[in-house]
């Protein structure tokens, strides 16, 4: 017994471990409306976005009926300017353009990550170096430099997944150096680094796990944003190209519908809009929950 | 006439957390006088700072007054409107607050933020008002009073600013004054000064006084009465004399009691060789030195505290014996070999023979680790034990630190106390099989009790291991207790060297001699005799008001 | 006094700094072109001859660094070559363009601005009041929803069943002021829905962070009434974070101004680059990044200006 138990000190002794997937659930289950829509959404989404083939009534690029037919039994949203059923390109949407904005963001956060946790373990000149470049990156409107940079090296969609995701990156960087830098102060870190720890030890067990959760909150805004950009560089002709089917670039091939007052060109905008609502309401409340936490310290 | 200022009955605050209330002050009683001065005190989480703000019918966002009642001079406040308090705050009731650095607002100059309560309540016009804040400025023996309140906060030192703000305070000349902690944050010779401005300024405007603080001997020096906090209940109460020399409670003569802890036996160094030498280290950032020709040396089975304020260069000491800071001149010797400069360049074993144990426990484990892995790791990384070995040396370990191995060895450290977290530093620490411990102001950030069982714990194993520690500290009463020789530092340079009962009894350099002084002690005259002895030596002037 | 200055002067010359490299990198990316211009310009089957006849018209014959020093000192001149697809005088076609985005930016940005800041300070004050929440919500759902469906949701309901705004904003030199504003109504209402909501998270955000100060609470407890607190002690030490947050929307504002003129089809400087993208009119796109990166370097500077001139620490140095 220690003196500090003898002295009953210790109000937190006997508390109960419980294992992380039971607490989130647990969190889950006492989550608000909004954030349980978020999960929602995703989880649908998904299904979709990995079903699509199976659930889809028709295929992705096939002609199957008039140009521009009205809702009905047969093409329950109608087609599209050329004779493809809405509702199948619409569900193949989710694949391809959510697909391309998940594997972007994955891939911006490797860079960024990365680059971010290097610069702020080893300071110095690395950290100066790679502050400066993104400084410099960040100067530049992101949709500009994309925008620019797809007009030298063409609108492919590798091509757009690269170019978005090294801009992105540079948020990712800032965000990344930052939470780490706040970690990198601590003493449990410095003990780390006197005991003499490499780099990978340091990175892996020492930093990463202190930074998961405000990283995940930065994925979700990041995806979001990588998402909504995708889906403007689509839109503007820029992105992801025809015959794929893709939310932004349906909505401007059926743009014209709109002054009839048909709604159906923009039901693709209205599916990025609920995702993008459901990440975030999702984010809100995750980074609400994790800085609640920090309060009752 | 009544003589009674604030009567608080049955009050309960609760706070929210998680969303989830809990009680934070439990059906509490407190009664005040006008011109008295009642000491509240606690240790962290007791709810003092609840309790005074209070006092003003104020909580924090994220509390809330649950029940009881508040009565200032004959008003109630619980039924007032937020418009007859806010005409109470500032002219009857005033505050200060722990951080005056934070709690000035940066835009404004000083004098403005003490005018505008006068002013704003209607009780001085301008002019007045700044006619009268130079002349407690000047009471409050702020240097330049008539134009130091023309500056900015952050171009006043802090504890000019906690001047400053009890001036401000008194502007308005309240009924009562609310103090939050006022000396917390400033060095042991700045606090001197502050408290004797606090306690002569409460007597001569005769007005009531809150003191909280969660040190006993500054309280005793300040308080006619005190009142014992604990988890938001009051423990006892008494006149400051009667609670001195005669304390009910348990837990009010466990406080009295803590520094009582003195080690056994000092070791003289038994060896002729060092196990740690600190050879002519001039060390710094940037073109500063912050350590400037240090020399001293650290043998086998003995402690040796580092003693200094803020700035003197203590840590950096700890960070150039580390490796964290590469000194530019001189060298650190580990056993009559000089150790690379830089912890990079050291090899395994020169690492595993220097360890540390930090300030905040809190921080110092990766709250991400089980207990096992954080104690295990230097097991692994230095002496290669794997699979049952490791395991049952870290239940070893954790035995040797007076934790039950069963219950504790998988839990993460948030799942632990302040005084466990320690507990587990000193395990890590141990576990690398050190010849050399450093200890940096271990002690200060935990409770009194707690504080005393990890020095208990350190001077066991130290005899056990025939360890050598080195302790970084303010805190003249843990030097007292566990050092066998004192090093006192002041601004980067080593003022006085030896064993401890030499630099602890006279002659005393001078700075030894101010700082010696500065500690308060339990005893409720000493402000007095000190004040008193000063004057007549005419000491006051110190080094840390510029 | 004199290190505000020297400050003020760092800054701008990391801003210049900045736009330099950004020249640099807008210039040498066109290096990249697998080929280059004349290439790309005339297609695979053209002839060697052709296709140095035309290196030689477009000045690609000389190196590289000669071709970008020649043409910055164009640009400083106001000229920035001729379009390869129309070969009409870019300067020429960017004036009118940059006039009409920049009436499009200010009408959207006179309005979001003021709203922005009034209604994320009322919700910082009444902290999870019905309002704030409400207010979360629906600045969530607008900052969620792409440019685009707000603006068609816009023309569907005010152009195509009301009939009070049209759908293309088109204007020309002749279209009176008036016109202009009733033509620009629904691109600067969808711009404005928009900003707004990312303007108002961040007012709010920060306020909040700023009522949490001691200081703030030392003004309650002397017995500040609430308006004094928020203009005397808050406001002061808000014009930093306002001033960012101001620039960030705007230059935000700036680069959202592009989807929404392609979907008004209003003649301004997005419009024209997206179209440039498409052709790979190289040197018109080159001049638009300049423009819009410029622009968006300005506004952080002034920014960063702002928050250095209301630095108490930095206006009265020890």
């Amino acid at each position: 017994m220690t003196s500090e138990q003898a002295t009953g000190f210790d109000p937190q002794v006997g508390r109960p471990r419980r294992s992380r997937l039971q607490s989130a659930l647990r969190e889950i289950l006492k989550a608000p409306i909004a954030a349980k829509f978020g999960i929602l959404v995703i989880l649908v989404y998904g299904f979709v976005a990995i079903f699509a083939p199976v659930i889809t009534p028709y295929g992705e690029t096939e002609i199957v009926g008039p140009e521009f037919d009205v809702w009905g039994e047969q093409f329950i949203l109608g087609t599209d300017g050329l004779g493809r059923d809405m509702l199948t390109r619409l569900l193949f949407g989710a694949r391809n353009t959510v697909g391309i904005a998940f594997i972007t963001t994955c891939l911006a956060f490797v860079i960024g990550g990365l680059t971010g946790l290097l610069a702020a373990i080893y300071g110095g000149w690395l950290d100066q170096v790679s502050s400066r470049i993104v400084d410099v990156l960040m100067a530049i409107p992101q949709l500009i430099f994309a925008l620019m940079l797809l007009t030298i090296f063409g609108t492919s969609i590798p091509t757009l997944i690269i170019v978005i995701a090294t801009l992105d990156a540079t948020r990712i960087f800032r965000v990344t150096r930052a939470v780490s830098l706040n970690v990198v102060v601590l003493d449990y870190f410095e003990a780390a680094r006197l005991r003499g720890e490499r780099i990978f030890w340091l990175c892996i067990r020492e930093i990463l796990p202190n930074i998961t959760a405000p990283l995940l909150a930065e994925f979700g805004l990041r995806f979001c944003f990588v998402f909504l950009m995708i889906a403007a560089l689509s839109f503007l002709g820029l992105g992801i190209q025809p015959p794929t089917a893709d939310w932004g670039s349906m909505v401007r091939e059926n743009a014209v519908l709109i002054t009839y007052g048909d709604i159906t060109p923009i039901l693709p905008a209205i599916a990025i809009a609920i995702l993008t609502l459901g990440v975030n309401f999702l984010v809100d409340w995750f980074l609400h929950k994790s800085s609640g936490l920090k309060d009752g310290h | 006439m009544n003589n009674r200022l604030l009567e608080i009955r049955n009050l309960e605050i609760d706070g929210e957390s998680d969303e989830v209330w809990h009680e934070i002050i439990k059906d509490l009683d407190l009664d005040l006088d006008r011109g008295e001065v009642l000491g509240l005190i606690g240790e962290s989480g007791a709810g003092k700072s609840t309790l005074g703000l209070a006092a003003m019918n104020f909580v924090r966002p994220g509390c809330r007054i649950r029940g009881g009642t508040i009565r200032f001079d004959g008003q109630e406040l619980t039924a007032q409107s937020e418009t007859t308090l806010r005409k109470l705050r500032g002219v009857r009731i005033a505050y200060v607050a722990q951080s005056a650095a934070a709690s000035f607002n940066p835009a404004h100059q000083l004098i403005d933020q003490f005018s505008e309560i006068p002013v704003v309540h209607n009780v001085k016009n301008r002019q007045d008002a700044e006619a009268d804040a130079k002349g407690l400025y000047r009471r409050v023996l702020l240097p330049d009073p008539d134009a130091i309140g023309y500056r900015y906060p952050h171009q006043v030192s802090g504890g000019q600013l906690q001047r400053a703000m009890t001036a401000m305070a008194l502007s308005c000349r309240p009924d009562l004054i609310i103090f939050d902690e006022p000396t917390t944050a400033l060095d042991v010779t700045t606090q001197i000064e502050v408290l004797t401005t606090i306690r002569d300024i409460v007597r001569e405007f005769n007005t009531a006084a809150i003191y909280i603080s969660h040190d006993l001997a500054v309280v005793a020096q300040m308080a006619d009465r005190i009142m014992v906090l604990r988890y938001g209940e009051l423990v006892e109460e008494a006149t400051t004399r009667e609670m001195m020399s005669d304390p009910k409670m348990d837990y009010t003569k466990s406080l009295w009691a803590v520094r009582s802890f003195k080690k056994e036996t000092e070791t003289a160094a038994t060896e002729i060789n060092p196990v740690v030498k600190v050879d002519n280290v001039t060390a710094g950032y940037a073109q500063e030195d912050i350590l400037k020709n240090v020399t001293f040396e650290i043998h086998r089975g003995q402690t040796v505290a580092i003693v200094g304020e803020s700035g003197s260069g203590k840590s950096t000491a700890a960070r150039v014996i580390t490796g964290l800071l590469p000194p530019r001149l001189g060298n650190i010797q580990f056993n009559g070999q000089v150790l690379p400069k830089s912890f990079k360049a050291r090899n395994k074993d020169q690492l595993r023979h220097v360890q540390m144990i930090y300030q905040m426990a809190d921080t110092a484990l990766n709250p991400r680790q089980r207990i096992r892995n954080i104690i295990g790791r230097p097991l692994s990384f230095y002496l290669n034990l794997t699979g049952q070995k490791r395991e049952e040396r870290i239940r070893e370990l954790l035995s040797l630190i007076e934790l039950e191995p069963d219950l504790y060895i998988d839990r993460f450290p948030d799942e632990l106390s302040g005084g466990q977290k320690q507990r587990v530093s000193i395990a890590r620490a141990l576990a690398a099989e050190p010849e050399f411990i450093i200890c940096d102001e271990v002690t200060s950030a935990l409770d009194q009790l707690v504080a005393e069982g990890i020095l208990r714990l350190l001077d066991r194993l130290q005899r056990e291991f025939n360890l050598a520690y080195m302790f970084i500290t303010h805190d003249l009463a843990t030097v007292r207790a566990i050092a066998d020789n004192v090093v006192v530092m002041l601004q980067g340079e080593i003022v006085e060297q030896g064993p401890k009962t030499d630099v602890f009894s006279p002659p005393h350099h001078e700075y030894t001699e101010l700082l010696l002084s500065s500690v308060p002690e339990m005893d409720p005259d000493w402000l007095n005799e000190l004040i008193t002895h000063r004057e007549k030596h005419g000491v006051m002037a110190s080094t840390s008001t510029s | 006094m004199n290190k505000i200055l020297l400050m003020i002067l760092q800054r701008f010359g990391l801003g210049l700094l900045t736009l330099f490299v950004v020249s640099v990198i807008i210039f040498i990316g066109v290096e990249f072109l697998p080929g280059d211009i004349a290439e790309a310009l005339l297609g695979q089957g053209a002839s060697p001859e052709n296709v140095a006849a035309l290196r030689k018209k477009l000045g690609l014959d000389v190196p590289a660094h000669t071709r970008y020093v020649n043409w910055w000192l164009n640009v400083i001149q106001g000229d920035f070559g001729t379009s390869l697809a129309n070969g009409r005088d870019i300067a020429e076609l960017i004036r009118v363009r940059l006039a009409n985005t920049l009436f499009l930016a200010v009408v959207a940005a006179s309005v979001s601005v003021p709203l922005a800041i009034l209604f994320g300070i009322l919700a910082a004050l009444y902290r999870n009041s019905l309002y704030d929440r409400s207010v979360n919500i629906i600045t969530l759902g607008a900052v969620s929803a792409p440019e685009f469906l707000v603006a068609y949701v816009l023309i569907l309901y005010f152009s195509v069943t009301l009939g009070w705004f049209p759908s293309l904003s088109n204007v020309d030199a002749d279209t009176s002021f008036f016109e202009r504003l009733h033509r620009v109504t629904l691109p600067a209402v969808t711009l404005t829905g928009v900003i707004l909501a990312y303007m108002m998270r961040m007012v709010r955000a920060s306020i909040i962070n700023l009522l949490a100060s001691a200081y703030i609470e030392m003004a309650h407890l002397k017995g500040m009434p609430k308006l004094r607190v928020i203009i005397r002690h808050a406001l002061p030490n808000a014009w930093a974070p306002i001033a960012n947050i101001i620039a960030i929307s705007l230059a935000y504002l700036v680069v959202g101004v592009v989807v929404v003129e392609v979907v008004f089809i209003y003649p301004g400087l997005g419009q024209l680059m997206v179209d440039s993208v498409s052709t790979r009119d190289i040197p018109v796109v080159q001049a638009c990044s300049m423009i819009f990166a410029g622009t968006y370097i300005l506004l952080n500077l002034t920014a960063d200006i702002v928050s250095i001139c209301t630095n108490p620490r930095l206006l009265h140095p020890k």
